[in-house]
């Protein structure tokens, strides 16, 4: 099991993570480690097995579909590292 | 007042308030004065907040004096900053987070403070609680009150070393793979993990969240049965904490242990094990068998993979939990972003630290098309594989015994190069998060002058049961109440 600096690259473009070029390779050489350690559980027979999402059983609760919590926007936004007028700020999206 | 006078329980404590033999003013001072005093070597706490707690001494002590008497009413405790705390920064020890403050209380911590609870402040962990050393934390590696050149485990190190240096009497955790148990073991104090849903997880900041579980940390069983009635519960706004009737945690506290069956997975005991730790399993086998318990030898045929198991899923679930933070509604974001992926890309690589970067990478990997079958997947009947083991191994018996870590507490330093070798620190509890059973570590004896810790697994929703085993094993050893010299 062994992930080049590309592969690496590539994942981290789909987490949205910055990677430096130098740094990818240490990190590469890192995933293919554990990853290699990893692959031994492909070695147990799985076939028929289904996958267990969750350990216990439970059922969802429902309840009534009535207002529950009362949100104050300017405390919610409080600890936004950017905003006006009750908005989020980004880089523009739309020339 | 003297240290002398203030006994180290919460038990005792509790007694002591009710008696009138010192106020939750003094009590909280007391515990400040010990922070303020001691904890520049250990590095427990991220943020201490004297005026708060004093605040809520003062308004313990009104209720005591208006007629209330609960068990918890004007006890202080070292609360992980992982759960979100109204007015006080919660950082997750990552920089993301490093100046956020939540607009709300997790349902723990409003459960605790509603039951009269003293927050003295926020605990040191490993980043997003990701990792088994603390050293992971932005804010300083938290260090071990029994060697302050050896780790105090992770995550939850902060709140382990914070009680075991009598800086608070209990503190909270939480546990996705073993990180209450494990600085519990690594540091000398108790710790439960209970059963997957007992706790509410609103406002504890997720990591996994089908493994993640908060739960108590103290000197003794019989505190985390006293915090665990104040912490457990349903809770309408986490849909997977479990809807079931009230328990008291102290019911079966008292009962004596015989005719009790305990397993010992043979697997737990094999070659990784070090032949110190193996000894004080032994030893409390032959104490559990003298207070009347059966001992049988029995099989988790799949705890070998667990540790894979456990970082495939946990990694993935940590890849998309991780995903909110963005740069945009909360914690930390870039200078002058260019546009929007750089918004994103670079707020998060300056944010996160390198475990969690790698953690990210590890799921997003596994989850990522063309190898889902081959990881995630695959990883998900493993764990179902994992959990039969255990149902099958409570057939024969009541309770599992062995050991909670391979080792006992690493220099700080010695694994930080080498992640795989740190994953392996997390053998013996991993498997319990995965099968969402209770799980508990106590002391049970030192090697080399660092304590051991032993790992109690109960079978579903059976936490009396647990604490039951390790509050008679705590009434015929002492163990547990060993203090460390720099804790003096």
């Amino acid at each position: 099991m062994s992930l080049s600096t590309t592969d690496l690259l590539r994942v981290a473009r789909l987490a949205r993570l910055q990677i430096a070029d130098h740094a990818a390779e240490t990190y590469a050489a890192q995933l293919s480690g554990i990853l290699a350690h990893f692959s031994l559980i492909g070695e147990i027979n799985t076939d028929s097995v289904p996958p267990l999402a969750h350990a216990i059983d439970a059922v969802g609760r429902l309840r009534e579909d009535i207002v529950s919590e009362a949100v104050d926007r300017d405390q919610l936004q409080a600890g936004a590292p950017l905003v006006e007028n009750g908005y989020y700020l980004v880089p523009r999206v739309i020339e | 007042m003297t240290n002398s006078v203030i006994p180290q329980t919460l038990a005792a404590q509790s007694a002591a308030l009710a008696e009138g033999q010192f106020s939750s003013v003094e009590l909280t001072q007391h515990y400040l004065e010990r922070i303020n005093r001691l904890d520049g070597q250990f590095n427990s706490f991220i943020t201490v907040c004297p005026d708060f707690a004093l605040a809520q001494a003062a308004e313990a002590d009104r209720r005591r004096a208006a007629g209330e008497n609960s068990p918890l009413l004007g006890i202080p405790y070292a609360n992980k900053d992982i759960f979100c705390t109204k007015g006080i920064n919660t950082t997750c020890a990552s920089r993301m987070l490093a100046q956020w403050q939540a607009p709300y209380d997790a349902t723990v911590v409003e459960r605790l403070h509603a039951a009269g609870m003293v927050m003295l402040g926020k605990t040191n962990m490993d980043e997003f609680a990701m990792g088994s050393s603390n050293e992971t934390s932005w804010f300083g590696p938290a260090r071990n009150p029994w060697d302050t050149n050896r780790v105090p485990g992770g995550s939850s190190g902060g709140s382990a070393a914070a009680v075991a240096a009598r800086l608070a009497p209990v503190a909270t955790g939480t546990d996705t793979g073993g990180s209450i148990r494990q600085p519990a073991a690594l540091c000398g104090v108790t710790g439960l993990k209970p059963t997957y849903g007992r706790v509410s997880r609103w406002g504890m900041i997720a990591f996994a969240s089908s493994l993640d579980q908060g739960g108590p940390m103290a000197l003794t069983a019989e505190d985390l049965a006293l915090m665990l009635n104040a912490m457990a519960g349903a809770d309408r706004r986490d849909a997977t904490s479990i809807d079931r009737a009230p328990e008291d945690f102290m019911a079966d506290l008292s009962k004596p242990l015989s005719g009790l069956k305990v397993g010992v997975p043979s697997e737990f005991m094999d070659a990784g094990l070090s032949p110190g730790i193996r000894a004080c399993v032994d030893a409390a086998t032959t104490t559990l068998q003298q207070l009347g318990a059966a001992i049988k030898e029995v099989s988790l045929p799949h705890a070998g993979v667990a540790v894979p198991a456990y970082y495939v899923v946990a990694s993935a679930e940590a890849s998309s939990n991780l995903s909110r933070y963005d740069g945009v509604r909360f914690g930390h974001r870039c200078e002058n972003p260019v546009d929007l992926a750089d918004l994103y890309s670079r707020s998060r690589a300056e944010g996160f630290g390198e475990e969690v970067k790698r953690r990210i990478l590890v799921g997003t990997y596994v989850l990522s098309a063309g190898y889902y079958d081959a990881w995630y997947r695959k990883a998900q009947q493993l764990r179902r594989l994992i959990q039969q083991d255990f149902v099958a191994a409570f057939s024969g018996v009541d309770v599992l015994l062995g050991p909670t870590t391979p080792n006992t507490a690493f220099a700080l330093g010695e694994n930080v190069a080498d992640p795989l070798t740190m994953y392996l620190s997390d053998i013996y509890t991993t498997g319990v998060n995965l099968a969402g059973l209770p799980g508990l570590s106590m002391p049970g004896g030192f090697v080399d002058g660092l304590p051991v810790g032993l790992q109690l697994i109960g079978n579903y929703f059976d936490e009396r049961r647990i604490l039951q085993v390790a509050h008679q094993f705590q009434q015929h050893t002492d163990w547990h109440s060993r203090m460390p010299v720099a804790a003096e």
